[in-house]
């Protein structure tokens, strides 16, 4: 498959072949070589690398809704966030009796705020196979309902994106809460075991790195083959004259939604992939600024393009994990003045600057 | 609901007009855009219709794709099909299909693929992503293309043609759905000469087995193109009908058009 995809699209072959790379040569590395040796990975720098991965699959999915179908959402990252819980409960109830309070049932969360029974919501967690269907349903079904709700009313342009960022934000709130049963402040964390191995391992690590890269790849060629197909020309002509699509006869308000459904259920993929290598999911996640971030990792890769957005995340968490390590407190204005650069100079993004580059080549 | 009366073939012309509006009136804050408007197009009739500024043509045109609800009135796609039922999607796959005032194409995408996302066939979401072009299909885009005469920009994007070039480029989409009526709203607006030429007649080729209604304010074109009758429209209402010649000698259209 990867042959036929170098022949139709070398970008795409060569970004998808590095990814394969990375995510077989890093865990092979950290396991098989020696602490000394200078082609070694520390746990930390895999979980790290890991961790971009989960990172690019949900700017990879927000390219969809936006750089594809131009809905700015502003709350993608909420879609990332429930994923990540989905994971996190089914982690939570791994702990089983090892917890502080040693409760075979109950999370030591609930056992602190006296609670007596798992609450409904948590059942069928203890599966892995039940977890991980959530972790699509999940965001997939909020995404459906709110976009249900958005586009047959034809809310676009600014006002859903502030609708978007509402909703993020009223998920932050509402998981803040301890009532809501989710671990309120403090999310979900000191996790044990995934599918029955020490998630603390170095195997597991290695593994989930590996589970992020393929997940990656295969939803890069699941939405290339989309975006690709008749659907996808449908999906851009909305972005650039709704009005014309719909007097072609097609439901814009149904392409809108499948189109973000796919996304969540991408985003819920990436967050249930995050939590296990960053260890804990908390309310934090919905903060509306993290679904900002994404918009600015794929503005700056560069919008409907899929590679855009893949190397935009990769970048921006990258230049985030040296400038939060040197110092912190500027990191958000490097970040909002890159993004203002970005929009200056850089209208198309990384990716788009390079194609011209390459066509100015050529001509 | 309103798919299941909608297969191809069933609008019922057996009385002659293809196309009943009765009575309608649309208001926006007052202003009255259609005045208890009453007109009727005969099946594979090609009418014109003219009136100056705030005449309400446009307006009209939303009303028949269902783009603007009427305040009062009818609106039948033939005998049966009541338009005042019907979305925009649904009035346009029953075969009213619309070409905007401004060329309203996709620019990003190829002029093949232009026609390849009007083209008559399941619209749905899911057969849309797994449509394939067959044989049918494919000499169905050829043939339009030829029409249109864009045969050799069929794989430039649709952004680069020129000014006339998208406006055929729009005609040819809505040939490729298949219509029985054409709302063409202003076809030769910004053309030089030789294309409104071309376009009167592409216009005169097309009639007959759909009904096709222009809107123009060119008179030399609607002169060109108007074989039957042309409608003149004065504040949201008919204000006469008749042919060319009879409408141009008409005092009160005179008055409220030409005259100025």
């Amino acid at each position: 498959m990867l042959l036929n995809l170098y022949k139709q699209d070398k970008a795409a072959a060569f970004l998808m072949g590095s990814i394969g790379f990375i995510a077989l040569f890093v865990p092979l590395c950290n396991l098989i070589l020696p602490a000394e040796s200078a082609l070694h990975f520390s746990a930390y720098s895999v979980s790290l690398i890991g961790k971009y991965l989960t990172f690019a699959l949900l700017g990879l999915s927000l390219d969809l809704v936006w750089g594809y179908c131009g809905i700015l959402a502003l709350g993608h990252g909420a879609f990332f966030a429930l994923g990540g819980y989905a994971m996190g409960m089914y982690l939570m109830r791994q702990i089983g009796n090892r917890g502080v309070y040693s409760n075979p049932l109950l999370p030591d969360f609930m056992v602190f705020l006296n609670w007596q029974e798992l609450p409904w919501y948590w059942y069928g967690f203890d599966q892995f196979w039940f977890a991980a269907l959530m972790v699509l349903l999940v965001p997939g079904l909020l995404a459906f309902v709110f976009g249900w709700l958005a586009f047959r009313s034809r809310v676009t342009g600014v006002y859903l994106s502030i609708i978007t960022q509402a909703l993020t934000y009223a998920l932050l709130l509402a998981f803040f809460r301890n009532e809501m049963g989710f671990g309120g402040n403090n999310g979900l964390t000191d996790f044990k075991e995934i599918l029955g191995f020490n998630i603390q391992s170095e195997a597991v690590r290695a593994f989930l790195l590996m589970a992020s890269g393929m997940a990656l790849v295969v939803a890069f060629l699941v939405s290339r083959w989309v975006m690709n197909s008749k659907l996808g020309r449908v999906v851009t002509a909305i972005r650039d004259q709704e009005m014309r699509v719909r007097f072609l006869g097609y439901r814009v308000e149904l392409f809108k939604l499948w189109i973000f459904v796919f996304a969540a259920m991408l985003a819920g993929i990436a967050g249930a992939l995050y939590v296990p290598q960053v260890g804990i999911i908390n309310p934090s996640e919905f903060s509306p600024l993290n679904s900002l971030e994404i918009v600015i990792w794929v503005a700056i890769g560069g919008r409907g393009t899929l590679y855009g957005a893949i190397v935009g995340a990769v970048l921006v968490n990258y230049a985030k994990t040296l400038l939060t390590g040197w110092a912190p407190e500027i990191w958000l204005f490097f970040l909002g003045a890159t993004f203002i650069l970005a929009t200056v100079f850089l209208p198309d993004g990384l990716f788009g600057f390079w194609q011209r580059r390459l066509k100015g080549q050529k001509s | 609901m309103s798919e299941l009366a909608l297969k191809a073939g069933e609008v019922d012309t057996s009385h002659g007009p293809i196309l009943y509006m009765e009575g309608v009136s649309v208001s926006f804050d007052g202003f009255k855009a259609l005045n208890n408007l009453s007109l009727y197009i005969d099946a594979g009739e090609l009418r014109c219709l003219i009136g100056p500024n705030g005449a309400g043509k446009t307006t009209l045109m939303d009303v028949i794709t269902g783009k603007t609800r009427p305040d009062t009135g009818s609106v039948f796609f033939g005998q049966t099909i009541d338009l005042l039922q019907m979305d925009e999607p649904a009035i346009a796959q029953a075969g009213i299909c619309r070409k905007f005032q401004k060329p309203s194409v996709f620019d990003m995408l190829s002029v093949f693929e232009n026609l390849e996302l009007a083209l008559a066939t399941h619209k749905g979401v899911w057969p849309t992503l797994f449509a394939k072009l067959n044989s049918v299909h494919h000499e169905r885009i050829e043939q339009v293309l030829e029409t249109i005469g864009l045969t050799e920009h069929r794989s430039h994007l649709a952004g680069i043609l020129s000014h006339g070039q998208k406006q055929w480029l729009e005609i040819g989409m809505l040939l490729m759905q298949e219509p029985k009526v054409m709302l063409v709203d202003e076809p030769v607006a910004g053309m030089t000469h030789q294309e409104v030429e071309r376009t009167a007649q592409l216009l005169l080729s097309l009639q007959g087995e759909r009904s096709i209604i222009v809107v123009e304010h060119d008179m030399e074109f609607v002169r060109s193109i108007a074989q039957h009758r042309v409608t003149v429209l004065h504040e949201g209402s008919v204000l006469t009908e008749g042919t060319m010649d009879e409408v141009q000698n008409d005092p009160r259209v005179i008055q409220v058009y030409l005259g100025d």
